[in-house]
């Protein structure tokens, strides 16, 4: 049923769908809206049986999460930001002991300076962990993507990762089709655990391994998130039949036929992207987009083929690993080595700086033009930056960067208001 | 559940062997059909005062509930010996996760049994000192205010023996580790810090809080026993010498367990609901020295120059916890025949 919801509490009723029997959270902006939800659902008995558990961190949500995960029982979680820094030893460890956790990352900035905006450095932090990491474009999708979760973590014994951008898509109201609960009992089998805390069949789980296995384990994991480069579209087109929704998958192109300059991304941005390429398009320019959902496993194959017609690949990403580059466009490089495409990397929205149409669009011109750098920051205040750098030259104790910035530009703004 | 501790004139003493008892009081550890919850082959210590008390706790427990009970271990000496790839000695169903997060992870086994309409299936969390007081001290407290249906085992060996004898939250003072080495004018442990975490567990006013150790397998059983018949948060903390750590001999751990009982400086009590319900008198009161002298992580006291002052300070932490547990109710020194625990 199409119904005008917000974006987290699309995904709460989802999840309250695909019935969780332990559902523990700590709060943290901008996942709270989703865990307030289900919390209030199993309040009021809807979820039976179903325990909600109130932590005292995002370290003990995780750790609760193990053990009810462990102990056979279909279990979530959400976080955002410092909330799964907060959590990390936890978060390896789910993925290490192979227990499939279904978490929403409400992606959000890391701090310091403190920031409770979207961009994806919190899904960047974990990428290695183990755990797999869905994207999602829209509201309908991060809805949907639930359930497809629960199915895969369980089918394969993995841990699932459910990103939305923060605010961007968890606060806002829009059109999502609300799935039923016969639809969604058709599609998700109850959790059969590979393994499980039993007295009455005891096993040990979470020995200590040494030099003699642990490469073996490790490459058991790897293999299990190849297979779910097979699982994952096989279980979208499932759903798709099932509910109509085009959800999910490896990756997806948008006007990429004839293009020979095509932008890459994850997440809500897509949207905008779009729009943009549009609007070049009308301008004659042959250019396309790649979204991707599956970020861990990372779909190489998919990728290099829906790349396969591009000269220039640009690399959009709201996250950036510090002192070298983009984290997605490393990625993108190293499947398409060996053509003669060229890969830039721009990072944009981190903070949750608005990435807007008119910005990349002039970005696609520039690309076109042959002008784009290979590494690019978006909007980046670059007389603010050269500033700074000014102060910090002339002065040992220039003091702390991130209040300078603020005050530079407050005093900016006092300028031009004053001008006014 | 009352116990009245006699004197059996077979051997002069409390302490008997389990063939002058009834059936109904022997241990669980004299009936063949014990669980064996760590079967041997394992690779502790010779005189590794935590694996018996593990083993001690555990098997009572798995009587307790016929079988039906889930162990939760933090990272450290008892998880690294018991599992070394590919082999195990739990014969339990048992889950490591990671050091800080025991009580946690057991509160979710506690969860998922519960919906899975397993409630009969109890859990157990299990870490040393290390794993309790300090890193896993978060997720215990909430484990505690939560009230969520775990019995926590802190196996306490005063330090992160495991590591290499390191400085804990439960190290006592003037003990000499690797991070509070037997140097300067304050040699080992500084006094003043450390964590008494039996009494911050009473602090949560959960339902039962006990202290015990290896010294009395009858004690430490009774105490495993009673807190299964309790439902809710639980904690039991058992003193578990560490002849490594502590730099003792092998075949002194039960007598330097009894020593710290005896010396008042491990005080053995129960409480419920934030209030102590018993105490386990001193029988033979006993100076602080006797059970310095035997471990050598105190030998900076003893020899060419001692230090008297600081065993003197020692011997004030005994009488503090004497006087605050009442463990001393007759004369000091004279066998107390008409103790009563309840």
């Amino acid at each position: 049923m199409l119904r005008q919801i917000e974006g987290s509490r699309a995904v709460a009723e989802t999840v309250a769908l695909c019935r969780p029997e332990v559902v523990c959270a700590y709060p943290i902006s901008p996942q709270t809206h989703i865990i307030e939800a289900v919390g209030a659902m199993v309040k009021a008995g809807l979820l039976s049986p179903c325990e909600f558990i109130n932590v005292e961190s995002e370290f003990a949500a995780m750790s609760v999460s193990i053990g009810s995960s462990a102990a056979g029982a279909r279990t979530y979680t959400a976080t955002s930001s410092q909330g799964l820094l907060f959590m990390i030893e936890a978060v390896y460890n789910a993925a290490g002991l192979g227990l499939p956790i279904v978490m929403t990352l409400a992606n959000r900035a890391i701090g310091a300076p403190i920031n409770i905006w979207n961009d994806h450095s919190d899904a960047m932090a974990v990428r290695d962990s183990g755990w797999i990491q869905l994207f999602a474009e829209t509201n309908q999708e991060a809805a949907d993507l639930h359930v497809q979760a629960f199915r895969l973590a369980e089918e394969l014994s993995v841990p699932v990762m459910v990103c939305m951008d923060g605010f961007i898509l968890t606060h806002a109201v829009e059109g999502v089709d609300m799935l039923d609960q016969s639809v969604v009992d058709g599609f998700l089998p109850p959790y059969e655990p590979r393994q499980v805390l039993d007295p009455n069949d005891p096993v040990s789980i979470g020995a200590m391994v040494g030099p003699e296995a642990f490469e073996e384990v490790r490459y058991l994991a790897h293999l299990r998130q190849m297979d779910a480069l097979e699982r994952i579209p096989a279980i979208a087109q499932e759903f798709e039949e099932l509910t109509g929704h085009a959800s999910g998958g490896l990756v997806r192109s948008y006007r990429t036929e004839d293009a020979d300059t095509i932008v890459v991304a994850l997440g809500s941005v897509l949207g905008t992207i779009k729009d943009a390429v549009d609007v070049r398009r009308q301008a004659g320019e042959r250019v396309g987009v790649v979204g991707i959902t599956s970020f861990r496993p990372f779909p190489g194959e998919a990728v290099r083929e829906a790349l396969s017609g591009a000269s220039r690949i640009i690399v959009l990403e709201k996250a950036f690993s510090i002192g070298f580059g983009g984290v997605l466009a490393t990625d993108v490089a190293l499947v398409v080595q060996g053509s003669n495409a060229k890969v830039f990397s721009v990072v944009a929205g981190l903070g949750g700086r608005a990435i807007t149409r008119r910005s990349l669009e002039d970005l696609l011109a520039q690309s076109v033009r042959g002008e784009l750098n290979p590494l690019t920051f978006l909007d980046l205040d670059q007389a603010a930056v050269d500033r700074e750098r000014a102060r910090m030259a002339s002065t040992r104790r220039s003091g702390p960067s991130a209040e300078n910035l603020l005050r530079d530009l407050g005093s900016d703004y006092a300028a031009s208001k004053a001008q006014t | 559940m009352t116990r009245q501790p006699v004197r059996f004139y077979q051997v002069g003493s409390f302490a008997v062997g389990n063939r002058l008892l009834n059936d109904e009081d022997r241990t669980v550890q004299s009936s063949p059909n014990r669980t064996n919850s760590i079967d041997s082959g394992h690779r502790a210590c010779q005189g590794c005062g935590e694996v018996l008390g593990a083993r001690y706790a555990l098997d009572a427990a798995m009587r307790a509930t016929n079988g039906q009970l889930v162990a939760v271990n933090a990272t450290g000496c008892l998880e690294v010996f018991s599992t070394p790839y590919p082999e195990t000695s739990w014969r339990i169903a048992w889950l490591h996760s990671l050091f800080g997060n025991a009580p946690a992870v057991a509160t979710g086994v506690a969860a998922a049994m519960r919906v899975k309409g397993k409630s009969e299936v109890r859990v157990v969390a299990q870490a040393g000192d290390g794993g309790t007081v300090d890193i896993g001290f978060g997720c215990l407290s909430g484990m505690f205010e939560r009230n969520d249906d775990v019995l926590f085992i802190c196996y306490d060996n005063e330090g992160y023996m495991n590591t290499g004898v390191q400085r804990s939250g439960a190290t006592p003072p003037a003990a000499r580790t690797a991070t509070t080495v037997a140097a300067g004018p304050e040699p080992g442990n500084v006094f003043g810090q450390g964590k008494d975490l039996p009494r911050i567990a009473m602090a949560h006013d959960i339902p039962y809080v006990a202290t015990a150790t290896v010294a009395d397998l009858h004690d430490l059983e009774q105490k495993v026993e009673r807190a299964m018949e309790i439902h809710g948060a639980r904690y039991l903390h058992v003193l578990v010498p560490c002849p490594l750590g502590w730099g003792s001999a092998s075949d002194e751990t039960i007598h330097i367990a009894r020593l710290a009982k005896e010396t008042g400086l491990f005080p053995v009590f129960a409480a419920e609901h934030g209030r102590v319900t018993s105490v386990s008198p001193i029988r033979h009161r006993t100076p602080v020295e006797e059970y310095l002298k035997l471990q050598r992580r105190y030998a900076h006291l003893f020899g060419s120059s001692p230090r008297p002052d600081i065993v003197a300070r020692l011997q004030e932490i005994a009488d503090e916890n004497i006087a605050r547990y009442g463990l001393v109710t007759e004369e000091a020194g004279e066998s107390v025949a008409s103790e009563v625990r309840t």
